[in-house]
């Protein structure tokens, strides 16, 4: 049988996007650490803004370097395009602001990270868009909270920090029967883990500075356009389908298609938010997409160690992750993640609040940090950091207990990961 | 914006800007399967320089109305009835693979709705491969996906977009996975069962062909045997390129469009 010759995920990881150079030769992508473009002449000028023809105009719009990573991500997630910011959060603000405006409305997953959490809770609606949070597993609880005014969907493929996976083709199949795209974050899966828009999400973000980047030395974030979403089907997305006129009255659906959400985030998002990422920080997190399938393999394999390790440690209470047998979601994370279920997984610490303390205040090799998805092993007590701003109430129903801690499995060697995380839990129970 | 014809709603592009009768007439046919963002990088750029470009959805594809046609000579008799419904004129007809045929013979069977023809991935014959036809007809998405794997040349496999942040090879798929069921099939079979008999020679307009060198839907040689029917042309080899010439390498068809419109 004929098969399309396609390059496969880890020569993308390494190639798309980049050419050697044209006027140096140089192999590796150069940083072009610019902030304007010299225009050919006053024509090509005009051009350049008058969207008539591609090409760079200013760094906070596009830059070579950027579009390189953009093109990446944009390739390994089968995306028709990619748009970088300057951080995660900054990717998620850029996508909700393309599509919506004031008196539209998000159904949002409750197990979400803190900081959108607080965007769409406390954020958003000082600028007329409300959510409401949902159980991401409850397909009815989806289904009921759409209203008329409702413009998109979000949850995140691998929930934080419950680890909670999302049905992405259920929950696209509920977003479009209503008209409205399914947007995900999936910082947490990495297109190597998941490529969501083959599973029917439309709209895919990441803080590339966890995973895809690696190294823990550089923010951005992305969206990534599916492509497959028809924003002039019906009337709620004004913003692609009417004439805008910022660029005298283009209709981007009309003019772009498949690439409407892209031009729109860039042309409009971009110029006039301005959270572009920098061409320094994209040559960083280029460096660490190249490695992304190598270092993504070493990561589940690690994870898979230890928690064989914490299952038969008797200061752990419980262990939550999708590869674990008992994880409500273990069957899905078969189905949906075959290469596995990410580096993430949270605990129960025996002894609650106060163990959880002495525990990492014991580890020495992980790091206690505010971060996921770095090379090396890392550890945060979410109800007294990332998740503290909200309510005792929100926190029951975000699923982080008092005694719960989060791991980001690293990629040291599995046997020195352990050995650390024995002797904190040790620690912990000296109280 | 939208215009009503036979009954049926027509979608068609025209730069982001007002349709200006007053310009020269450009009307852009988009291929298999397709629909008129493939000429995206080039109608907001005519809007701009003078003329009054027209992408066309054909019945059926993008945000069309109407029944799918199926075969070249329906497609050409529904496209030249179109432009005489304008009103504008002869119009500078501009077809892209599929659209290359249809615009063919709208050109040579309405003589008096073509001024100038210009064709792009155009050859005399375009059958398809057994294995891409029975794809499309079980609407499997193995057919965008052999497409999109052998219209684009080997650059535009790994990078090259010009537009900062966009990945051809996702952007085609995702364009053809978009068309409707049966649309693609119904395409491709209409390239499959032409045959341009001697269509070159009865064109009278003028004529310009640009042609990719990695083209592997209607390679050079293919081509080159259309090209030797018309009594003058006007033939652009574009090097690297494949078959979405348009996509591929905006900037030089754009500009190799801009003299062949005159």
């Amino acid at each position: 049988m004929v098969e399309p010759d396609y390059l496969k995920f880890d020569t993308l990881s390494l190639h798309a996007g980049q050419e050697p150079d044209p006027t140096t030769g140089s192999r590796g992508v150069p940083i072009y650490q610019t902030t304007s473009y010299s225009f050919v002449d006053t024509e090509q000028a005009a051009g350049l803004f008058n969207l008539e023809q591609p090409g760079h105009i200013y760094s906070r719009i596009s830059n070579p370097t950027v579009a390189v990573l953009e093109e990446r991500l944009a390739a390994l997630e089968g995306g028709v395009g990619a748009v970088c910011t300057a951080s995660g959060m900054a990717a998620f603000h850029l996508a909700c602001a393309t599509i919506m405006s004031a008196g539209n409305h998000v159904v949002a997953s409750r197990n979400i990270y803190g900081g959108s959490h607080n965007m769409l809770n406390l954020t958003m609606p000082r600028f007329g868009i409300e959510t409401t949070f949902v159980d991401p597993r409850d397909l009815n609880a989806w289904e009921s909270a759409i209203t008329p005014d409702t413009r998109v969907l979000f949850a995140e493929t691998l929930g934080n920090p419950g680890i909670e996976v999302l049905d992405v083709p259920a929950v696209a199949e509920i977003a479009h029967a209503h008209g409205i795209p399914l947007m995900v974050d999936a910082t947490f899966t990495t297109p190597y883990l998941m490529r969501p828009i083959e599973l029917g999400a439309d709209i895919v973000m990441h803080s590339v500075t966890k995973f895809l980047g690696g190294h823990g030395i550089a923010l951005g974030g992305v969206i990534v356009d599916g492509g497959r979403f028809d924003w002039a089907a019906n009337d709620k997305f004004p913003t692609l389908s009417q004439p805008y006129d910022g660029y005298h009255g283009i209709t981007f659906s009309e003019e772009y298609g498949h690439q409407a959400l892209s031009m729109r985030a860039r042309a409009e998002g971009l110029r006039d938010f301005g959270a572009a990422m920098s061409p320094a920080n994209a040559f960083h997190l280029l460096q660490g997409v190249e490695t992304l399938p190598l270092r993504m393999r070493r990561h589940v394999e690690n994870t898979k160690t230890v928690i064989d390790f914490l299952e038969t440690n008797d200061a752990v209470s419980w262990v939550s992750h999708p590869s674990v047998s008992t994880h409500p979601d273990h069957e899905l994370a078969q189905s949906l993640l075959p290469n596995g279920a990410g580096a993430i997984l949270s605990f129960g610490i025996a002894g609650g609040r106060e163990a959880g303390r002495r525990f990492i205040e014991s580890v020495q090799l992980a790091s206690h940090v505010a971060n996921v998805g770095d090379a090396k092993t890392l550890v945060i007590h979410p109800a007294s950091t990332t998740h503290q701003q909200l309510s005792a109430e929100d926190l029951v129903a975000a699923g982080v207990g008092e005694d719960l801690i989060r791991l980001s499995v690293g990629l040291e060697d599995s046997s020195d990961i352990i050995a650390d995380l024995a002797r904190a839990l040790r620690a912990s129970q000296k109280g | 914006m939208q215009i009503e014809f036979r009954d049926a709603m027509v979608n068609v592009a025209t730069g982001g800007v007002e349709l200006n009768k007053d310009l020269p007439p450009v009307l852009l046919v988009h291929g298999a399967g397709m629909d008129r963002t493939v000429w995206s990088q080039q109608t907001r750029y005519l809007a701009h320089h003078g003329f009054a470009p027209m992408a066309l959805d054909l019945p059926g594809h993008g945000d069309s109305e109407g029944a799918l046609l199926p075969s070249v000579a329906e497609m050409a008799e529904w496209v030249g009835a179109f432009i005489e419904m304008m009103a504008l004129g002869p119009v500078r007809l501009v077809g892209h693979s599929m659209g290359s045929l249809i615009s063919l013979e709208v050109a040579a069977r309405y003589p008096q709705t073509a001024e100038r023809l210009i064709l792009m991935g155009a050859a005399a014959a375009m059958p398809v491969h057994p294995e891409l036809l029975g794809a499309a007809e079980r609407n499997e998405i193995l057919a965008p996906q052999l497409m999109t794997a052998w219209a684009h040349g080997s650059r535009a496999h790994i990078a090259g977009n010009p537009t900062p942040g966009l990945w051809m090879r996702s952007g085609c798929q995702a364009l053809l996975e978009r068309a409707a069921p049966d649309v693609i099939y119904n395409d491709l079979a209409a390239c499959n069962s032409y045959e341009a008999g001697d269509v070159a020679a009865r064109i009278e307009c003028s004529v310009s062909v640009m042609v990719g060198s990695e083209d592997k839907m209607t390679p050079p040689k293919a081509t080159a045997q259309l090209v030797a029917g018309f009594s003058e042309v006007d033939l652009q080899h574009l090097d690297g390129i494949g078959h979405m010439m348009m996509m591929e390498a905006p900037d030089q068809i754009r500009d190799l469009l801009l003299q062949a419109l005159g």
